[in-house]
């Protein structure tokens, strides 16, 4: 019992941590407000959707960005995608450094752009593994028969 | 002895006188090389003696004439040269430093002296600063018992106890011989000795307040030394032996409350005071010190207060107490009412039931003996019980109405109906009477007049018809005009109610409605009587009315459950008479009638939260905020399809979805030529689904843009459940959304 009691704290405290240091926002807490017992998944489902479709921008953006004649409405147009994927589902950080991207490409500006791909890049990978250390945590607390506390 | 260098016999009998010389000048050697060596142990013992330099030199030259002695001891027998200068150089050392001490000391002595000045300056230093001590640690004493009674006697909130406890204390610290308290009476004109520390029982003495020892006392916040043989002094027979002892008195200020009996409310301005007077021990030297006038005084204010908190903690529980009472009598009495009420409402209900049903017998016979066979007298006399029973029936229903409005228990019921329908109905109703009597009438509805109203129907038409049937009663010929329109917000306020606010808002109005008369009109002082049950002016008893005064104050009920008013304004006596009510009506929904064919379409769109089986499109190219806006709207209970482009969109799209929700931040997709080619799909507007659009910004442009191209609304992403829910309700209620 107190396992399950501390494992739950540790998890409230990190989920805590997550919103305090801005890696999410409260389209997170809306997206765990329509799991339910129908749609028991749904948080992961979604997080691993845009965890695939963000691997598959970022691969593009590298690969439009090393391209001799820049498309930049292209990478506009893939940034946008990565911002309202982000935006959907409250990856608050990841979503204000595309907005910085697309400030970049508006002014047609290489370096800017390379510099704010690299800000992108780490920014995903931040809220990723943080994500994925979320999603332990709950595993650990459901497997030890507790319920995930709700925000 | 002169010394000589011849040789010459000594002279034998000064032997013995040279041996004594000998024998002191060693013991004086001795004494004069030992006593240094005391000084010295004294000096190293002695840090603090200020004087070593002329200690030593004392040492110097008490060592020198040591050795001019010692020395000496040679020169009694031949010695030679050396030894004579040895001794002379001692001698002349000697001489010197003896010369330099007596000049040294010329100088210390004036030190050794001072130094006694200064220790006799220093003891008396000592004695003061002894005696300043003293007093403080007096006054420190008078401050712990002042601490001490002050907490003795805020300690308790019972009146008795705090003056019980102040003269007990006083009389202990200060060690006093008797301790009184004399309380002003009611009246103010006298004090009456209320406690005393020795006396056991008071026997009530009363002095006069006026008298100038007290008046003395009162005019002064400090504690005065009164005479012993005033008449406050004097508490007990005074013996001729003794010397009575000193007397103070104070006075004690009674903040707000005066006495003891707390039965009114005296005011303020008038400061009364109480006198506590303090006698010393008798046969005593004691005088009162300075300390002890101080403590008295801090004593009689935090009496004082302490007083005044008693007092009032005491009228608090008194109207406390009053108050639980009051209460306890209140719910009594409500329960009381509440119990006559439910038994008059049973007497009615039962009386209405019992007098109903013969009365409906009478009714029924009656109408059918019209149908027979009759003479015309006998016709007459059918058609006067006739009358009569229905009259007395509209009478039961009437007083049973009343009683039902009076305690509120009759609730209208509210619903839609065609007003215009309603007041052609009452004319309808009225016009044969009118035209029996020759009455012209005229009804006159407002073009801005709803056709539908929300309200009680019936109740509504019961009250106009008895307006107008007043109307009709108490005109002889002449015109009856009904008009009705709706009401604006300054002709609302009637001047004479001035507590009728009423307050315009969006789905409701305010119908007003005007019966003019020319009939007999009405005396102005008799109106305000109109509207109570049961009263009928002098004027109203003529042969023609055949009211039972009830209508009118009905009427006056229903109107005000509708949250109106009702009231009739006349010139006077046989200038006709105007009845105008207002009464306050709901708008019905404008979708009234779209909602009607909107039915057949999709089950349950009339709850608000209930979006079960509601068909939608989500349309988004991005995958993640797909599933996210899916989930929503499956969590909602939508039934959900998604597509991720628009040519799929227009393939997908059918007459089922009701709600098409599109994001048009795709690139390479225009949201709004899809929104255009599915108005061109569906002309019919019900059979279209409402599309609306998400974005990530909303700003005018965008939102202008989407109204041209026909959207029903804009929503700003990212959405909430709560939103979400928002937006669907309002959507289906009004089909069209467009938020801030």
């Amino acid at each position: 019992m107190d396992g399950i009691v501390e494992l739950q704290r540790q998890l409230v405290e990190y989920t805590t941590s997550l919103y305090d240091e801005g890696f999410l926002d409260d389209q997170f807490i809306q997206l765990q407000q329509l799991q339910d017992e129908s749609n028991p998944d749904f948080v992961v489902e979604v997080v691993s959707l845009f965890f695939e479709d963000s691997q598959r921008l970022l691969n593009e953006l590298a690969n439009s960005l090393e391209q001799q004649s820049l498309d930049f409405r292209r990478v506009d147009a893939h940034v946008h995608q990565l911002k309202g994927s982000s935006s959907s589902i409250g990856a608050q950080r990841v979503q204000g450094a595309c907005i910085m991207f697309r400030n970049y490409c508006e002014v047609q500006n290489v370096e800017g752009c390379l510099k704010c791909l690299q800000h992108v890049k780490n920014e995903y990978s931040l809220v990723k593994s943080k994500l994925e250390t979320l999603f332990k945590l709950e595993q650990q607390v459901l497997a030890a028969g507790g319920t995930i506390p709700m925000p | 002895m002169e010394s000589c260098n011849c040789i010459e016999p000594q002279w034998p009998a000064d032997e013995l006188l040279m041996k004594y010389q000998y024998i002191s000048d060693f013991f004086i050697a001795l004494a004069y090389f030992s006593i240094p060596l005391e000084l010295i142990y004294f000096v190293k013992k002695s840090a603090v003696f200020p004087y070593r330099w002329v200690l030593v030199q004392f040492g110097a030259f008490i060592v020198l004439c040591g050795a001019t002695h010692l020395i000496n001891l040679w020169t009694f027998n031949m010695h030679s040269r050396t030894v004579a200068v040895v001794m002379t150089t001692a001698k002349v050392l000697t001489a010197l430093v003896s010369c330099v001490t007596a000049l040294m000391l010329v100088h210390i002595i004036p030190d050794l002296l001072s130094v006694k000045t200064r220790e006799l300056f220093l003891k008396n230093k000592a004695a003061e600063l002894d005696r300043e001590m003293g007093l403080i640690r007096t006054q420190e004493e008078t401050g712990r018992h002042v601490r001490m009674l002050t907490h003795e006697i805020r300690s308790t909130l019972d009146r008795h106890t705090i003056l019980k406890t102040t003269l007990v204390e006083l009389g202990r610290t200060l060690a006093l011989e008797e301790c009184a308290l004399w309380m002003p009476t009611r009246t103010g004109l006298e004090l009456q000795l209320s406690y005393t520390l020795r006396h056991q029982n008071p026997v009530g003495f009363t002095v006069p307040t006026q008298l100038p020892v007290i008046n003395q006392v009162f005019n002064t916040n400090r504690a005065v030394k009164i005479s012993p043989n005033s008449p406050v002094a004097r508490l007990r027979p005074i013996a001729a032996k003794y010397m009575p002892g000193e007397v103070v008195a104070v006075r004690v200020p009674l903040l707000h409350l005066s006495n003891f009996q707390i039965y009114d409310w005296p005011e303020l301005s008038t400061k009364r005071y109480a006198l506590m007077v303090l006698m010393l021990p008798s046969d005593s030297a004691r005088k009162w010190h300075v300390h002890e006038l101080e403590l008295v005084e801090v004593v009689a204010d935090q009496v004082a207060v302490a007083l005044s908190h008693a007092a009032i903690l005491e009228e608090s529980m008194r109207a406390r107490d009053l108050l639980i009472e009051q209460n306890v009598a209140l719910d009594l009495a409500r329960r009381e009412a509440e119990t006559a009420v439910r038994a008059r409402n049973d007497f009615l209900a039962v009386m209405n039931h019992e007098m109903g049903t013969p009365m409906h017998a009478i009714i029924a016979v009656s109408s059918l003996l019209q149908e027979t066979e009759l003479t015309p007298e006998q016709r007459l006399m059918v058609e006067t019980i006739l009358k009569s029973s229905n009259l007395l029936a509209t009478l039961i229903n009437d007083v049973l109405d009343l009683s039902r409005l009076e305690d509120g228990s009759l609730q209208l019921d509210i619903g839609t109906f065609n007003l215009h329908a309603l007041f052609k109905e009452v004319l309808n109703l009225i016009k044969p009477i009118a035209s029996v009597k020759k009455l012209l009438i005229t009804l006159s509805l407002a073009s801005d007049l709803p056709e539908y109203a929300v309200g009680d129907e019936k109740r509504l038409m019961q009250t106009l018809l008895n307006v107008v049937g007043n109307a009709v009663k108490f005109s002889k010929d002449g015109s009856i005009s009904l008009s009705a329109f709706v009401a604006k917000s300054e002709s609302l306020r009637d001047p004479r109610v001035p507590d009728f606010f009423p307050v315009p808002s969006d789905n409701h109005f305010y119908l007003r409605v005007q019966v003019k008369d020319s009939g007999s009109g009405i005396n102005p002082q008799d109106i305000p009587k109109l509207f109570t049950k049961f009263a009928q002016g002098q004027s109203l008893a003529t042969k023609n009315s055949d009211g039972s005064g009830l209508g009118l104050a009905i009427c006056k009920r229903f109107v005000n459950l509708m949250e109106g008013h009702i009231w009739i304004e006349s010139e006077g006596l046989g200038k006709g008479s105007t009845a105008i009510f207002v009464v306050k009506l709901g708008i019905p929904e404008r979708s009234n009638e779209l909602k009607l064919s909107f039915v057949p379409k999709g089950p349950a769109n009339h709850g608000q939260t209930n979006f079960l089986g509601l068909k939608v499109l989500v349309m988004d190219d991005n995958g993640v905020s797909r599933s996210v806006t899916k989930g929503l709207l499956v969590h909602l209970g939508c039934d959900v399809m998604t597509v991720s482009s628009g040519d799929e969109c227009l393939r997908a799209i059918t007459q089922e979805h009701q709600v098409v929700f599109m994001d048009i931040c795709m690139p390479g997709v225009d949201g709004y030529e899809i929104a255009v080619r599915i108005h061109e799909m569906f002309s019919k507007r019900h059979e279209r689904p409402l599309i609306v659009a998400l974005t990530g910004n909303t700003d005018r442009v965008t939102k202008e843009h989407c109204l041209r191209v026909g959207m029903d609304g804009v929503i700003l992403k990212p959405v909430s459940v709560d939103k979400m829910r928002i937006v669907l309700s309002e959507l289906l209620e009004h089909r069209v959304l467009f938020e801030a």
